[in-house]
């Protein structure tokens, strides 16, 4: 679908939780520096999907997977790849912020230190942009050695987006992250999504279909485990093909 | 495009030495279980095959310098002052549950629940000191001055069964205390509101609904006690006088001195001999297999508890 | 009518559970008072850091206090790594399943094993088989023995302590690409400590309440330990063994008063540490 430069595609993607298919037979391609909605009722997969691009699924014991995920063409699933690289890669940001029980300044050098970085100009560099870029900075430049845990909900998520974006992730996966903050915090990470869009390729879980609506370039619909329907955001929400889609969209179902 | 093929760095190294020698540690700690049980029947078992399992086992003299190993009346000290300990202890520990379970505010709590876990906490020898000179004194004045015209003359000695007893049970109510307390708190607050709602009184609910829901609880509870009370060693020493001779008067004889399994093994493992020294691992073997035993009914207690 | 029915056998009830409870409370205080009263006379500098003279009946229990310090010191120093090291492994690195299941069994069987088990199996272990390691009775054979009875107190403790940690943490770590090994020691360790430390201090509590294992393993020397291959008596061995055998009562109650001390710290250090916990999990 997106006409060229897909970053992540995956093909003919199955994937079961002991003898349960939570995924069936995905075939999707994911446009590079775009926005890609998942939508859909609870326990349709779409959160299991989200899990298969950065392996994190490999945690949950007894599961299997059959099919392709591409990234930059090439297969994660591959027995030579470097789980710990390809999360490093695929950044991903948590339904309910978590944070470290540490600093706010040692959350988001966390990730550089186990990479490696030990010089601490370098590190503070990183956090002070990072921060930056997750539109924090201003509001905790004075008190980064405060634990992060004071911080409000919204300031949490934000400082998790930050913690993310100094390992220099290529894609932010972001499960329903706004789902556990208020309505303004929720405005401001969108804001925030709109601007990362420029370097990163974005893909988000949501409930919320209007905010799928308002800051996705490209919408996918699941149902039990299955991608209903794939398209431009404005197509799904205007003019869905399915009808299974289209109950969904006006609420009848989810 | 970065590629995404195995980096090598020390902490991946670091990684990869964790879990074999985590490992390694938990296999050691496992297997501290395997080796106590093998050096002790290594040790005691060839005792047994010589003397005979019955002969032992109901042997009523133990004279170990003429290599006579009966052990009837080491068993059977350590089941009277446990039953002893038992039936002191429940009632009062399993009273003080309900209490802090159902009674008390979170004020009386506050000052009674670290008291228990203090009680926990106090060595055994302190428990046998304090019996030794407070409880033996209390009842060697019993025992010369109230009862002397009934009591055999070797029962005056203040050191006997009930003693014993006395200060098992205290040690034991902590054990009781808490997994009772447990056991209570887990009985859904539905039951109770609705044996309430129909009118009962809370003493009503709680004798009627409460503990008979908590009752597998309450019954390890009683099986972890007595675990404690036959394994206790030390305060028993103290008191009990430590004679291995098969009590025979009665209901008189809790003022009887005995001699606990545990006891004996303690006292006389300093000075004794090869054979001698076998024959007290022997015993271990026999105190072994009635823990084993007690835990496997423990076990069998918890899984009913837990199919419920 | 809505007044309360006054039922006899009720009052009689809530009567007996309340003076179960206070009853409880009151040994404690009896048994803590009555050692105390009698033992404080007795305990001045000159008992602290004396040598003991004619057995222990007279004199001081300086060599007993050190020997009490290295023995629990060096109980902990085998005990705390290869408990929460079994800790770590049964919690992190493997799913419920068989191996799981036969290792914390047991280690729960070690727990319910009666102290003068451990001390017959370290006497025919440690002392006697590794005679030529250990030196005999000496203070390595009653660490490694007392090591093998507070590991399931510390396996446990750790165990609770790791399964706090929320699974958020070590989610956000490994998304980060910090590998398991960094996630455990730099995410989850850290915030397991409160409660580590307080199992360690446990630990260390029922490590100096322990008398009858030792019996068979340090040996019982009143001398002043020289090092880790010589024999020691705790303070309660000490207590025991002047108790029982020289009938000096004031020495036994002495010893009883700087053990209780010793017991009462830890215990108010433990709790501490839990309310700290506690205070910084809300």
């Amino acid at each position: 679908m997106p006409e060229k430069n897909n970053k992540i595609i995956t093909e003919n993607l199955n994937f079961y939780y002991g003898k349960f298919q939570a995924l069936k037979d995905i075939n999707i391609k994911i446009g590079e520096k775009k926005v890609t909605a998942f939508i859909g009722p609870s326990g349709c997969g779409k959160s299991t999907f989200l899990r298969t691009l950065n392996r994190m699924n490999d945690l949950l014991g007894e599961v299997r997977i059959e099919g392709k995920v591409l990234i930059d063409d090439s297969d994660i699933y591959r027995s030579d790849v470097d789980v710990v690289t390809l999360r490093k890669k695929m950044g991903m940001v948590f339904q309910s912020p978590n944070p470290f029980p540490m600093s706010i300044f040692e959350n988001v050098a966390y990730g550089p230190k186990i990479h490696g970085i030990k010089n601490k100009n370098t590190l503070q560099e990183i956090v002070e942009k990072s921060l930056k870029q997750a539109f924090l900075w201003d509001e905790v430049k004075d008190d980064l050695n405060k634990n992060a845990l004071s911080l409000s909900g919204g300031q949490q998520q934000r400082l998790c987006i930050a913690r993310v974006l100094a390992v220099e992730p290529e894609v932010l996966l972001m499960d329903e992250p706004t789902s556990a903050l208020d309505p303004i915090s929720t405005l401001r990470i969108e804001e925030l999504i709109q601007d990362l869009k420029k370097e990163y390729t974005i893909v988000i879980v949501t409930h919320n279909m209007q905010q799928a609506a308002r800051i996705s370039d490209y919408t996918a619909f699941f149902l039990n485990g299955e991608m209903v329907e794939y398209d431009r955001t404005e197509n799904i929400f205007t003019k869905p093909k399915d009808k299974r889609t289209e109950d969904y969209i006006t609420g009848r179902f989810g | 495009m970065k590629k995404l093929n195995k980096p090598c760095r020390i902490s991946q190294l670091s990684d990869k030495i964790a879990k074999p020698l985590l490992f390694g540690m938990a296999l050691t700690a496992f297997s501290i279980t395997v080796l106590i049980a093998f050096f002790i029947f290594q040790q005691g078992l060839p005792v047994l095959g010589e003397y005979g399992i019955w002969n032992i086992l109901t042997g009523k003299s133990w004279r170990p310098t003429e290599g006579i190993y009966g052990i009837l009346p080491m068993i059977a000290g350590t089941f009277y002052v446990t039953f002893l300990a038992l039936a002191i202890g429940v009632p009062f520990g399993l009273a003080t549950a309900v209490f802090l379970a159902e009674l008390a505010t979170e004020k009386t709590a506050r000052i009674i629940r670290p008291a228990i876990e203090l009680l926990a906490g106090i060595p055994s020898v302190i428990y046998g000191l304090f019996g030794m000179v407070v409880i033996n004194e209390a009842m060697r004045f019993i025992e010369r001055e109230i009862l002397a015209g009934v009591l055999p003359p070797e029962y005056r000695w203040g050191y006997s069964i009930l003693s014993g007893g006395m200060v098992l049970a205290i040690m034991i109510l902590p054990t009781i205390i808490n997994i009772s307390e447990d056991a209570i708190r887990a009985v859904p607050r539905s039951y109770k509101e609705g044996a309430l709602a129909l009118g009962s009184s809370h003493i009503q609910t709680i004798l009627q609904v409460i503990l008979p829901s908590a009752k597998s609880g309450i019954i390890s509870a009683v099986i972890l006690a007595m675990g404690r009370a036959l394994g206790e060693t030390m305060a028993l020493i103290m008191v009990i006088g430590n004679v291995p001779m098969l009590p025979r008067h009665g209901i008189l004889s809790l003022f009887a001195p005995a001699a606990t399994l545990t006891g004996t093994i303690a006292l006389e493992m300093g000075y004794a001999g090869p054979e001698h020294r076998a024959a007290l691992f022997m015993i271990g073997v026999v105190l072994f297999c009635i823990i084993a035993l007690l835990n496997s009914f423990a076990m069998a207690a918890t899984r009913r508890g837990v199919g419920k | 009518m809505l007044t309360k029915p006054k039922d006899r056998k009720e009052l009689l009830i809530n009567g007996f559970l309340w003076a179960a409870a206070f009853l409880a409370v009151a040994i404690l205080v009896f048994i803590l008072g009555y050692i105390i009263l009698k033992g404080m006379g007795h305990v001045d500098l000159e008992f602290l850091t004396q040598k003991p003279r004619k057995m222990g009946s007279e004199g001081g229990i300086f060599p007993i206090i050190i020997g009490t310090v290295y023995f629990v010191f060096l109980t902990i120093l085998t005990a705390a790594p290869l408990g929460v090291g079994t800790a770590i492994y049964l919690n992190e690195y493997t799913r419920e399943g068989k191996i799981t299941r036969i290792i914390r069994f047991g280690t729960e069987l070690l727990a319910g094993i009666p102290s003068i088990i451990f001390g017959l199996f370290g006497y025919a272990f440690f002392v006697v088989l590794l005679h030529d390691y250990t030196q005999g009775w000496s203070l390595v054979s009653g660490a490694l023995t007392a090591t093998c009875m507070i590991l399931p107190t510390l396996v446990r403790a750790s165990e609770e302590a790791l399964k706090t940690v929320p699974r958020s943490y070590r989610e956000g770590s490994l998304a980060l690409g910090a590998n398991k090994w960094q996630t455990i020691y730099k995410v989850v360790l850290p915030s397991a400590l409160p409660g580590i430390l307080t199992g360690i201090i446990l630990s260390i509590g029922r490590a100096i309440c322990e008398t009858a294992a030792l019996l068979l393993t340090l040996g019982g020397s009143l001398l002043m330990p020289e090092s880790i291959f010589h024999g020691a008596r705790t303070l309660s061995m000490h207590l025991y063994m002047v108790a029982m055998e020289t009938g000096n009562m004031d020495v036994a109650f002495g010893t009883g008063v700087v053990l209780i001390a010793i017991i009462l710290l830890i215990n108010f250090t433990a709790n501490y540490a839990i309310k700290k916990l506690v205070a910084r999990n809300r």
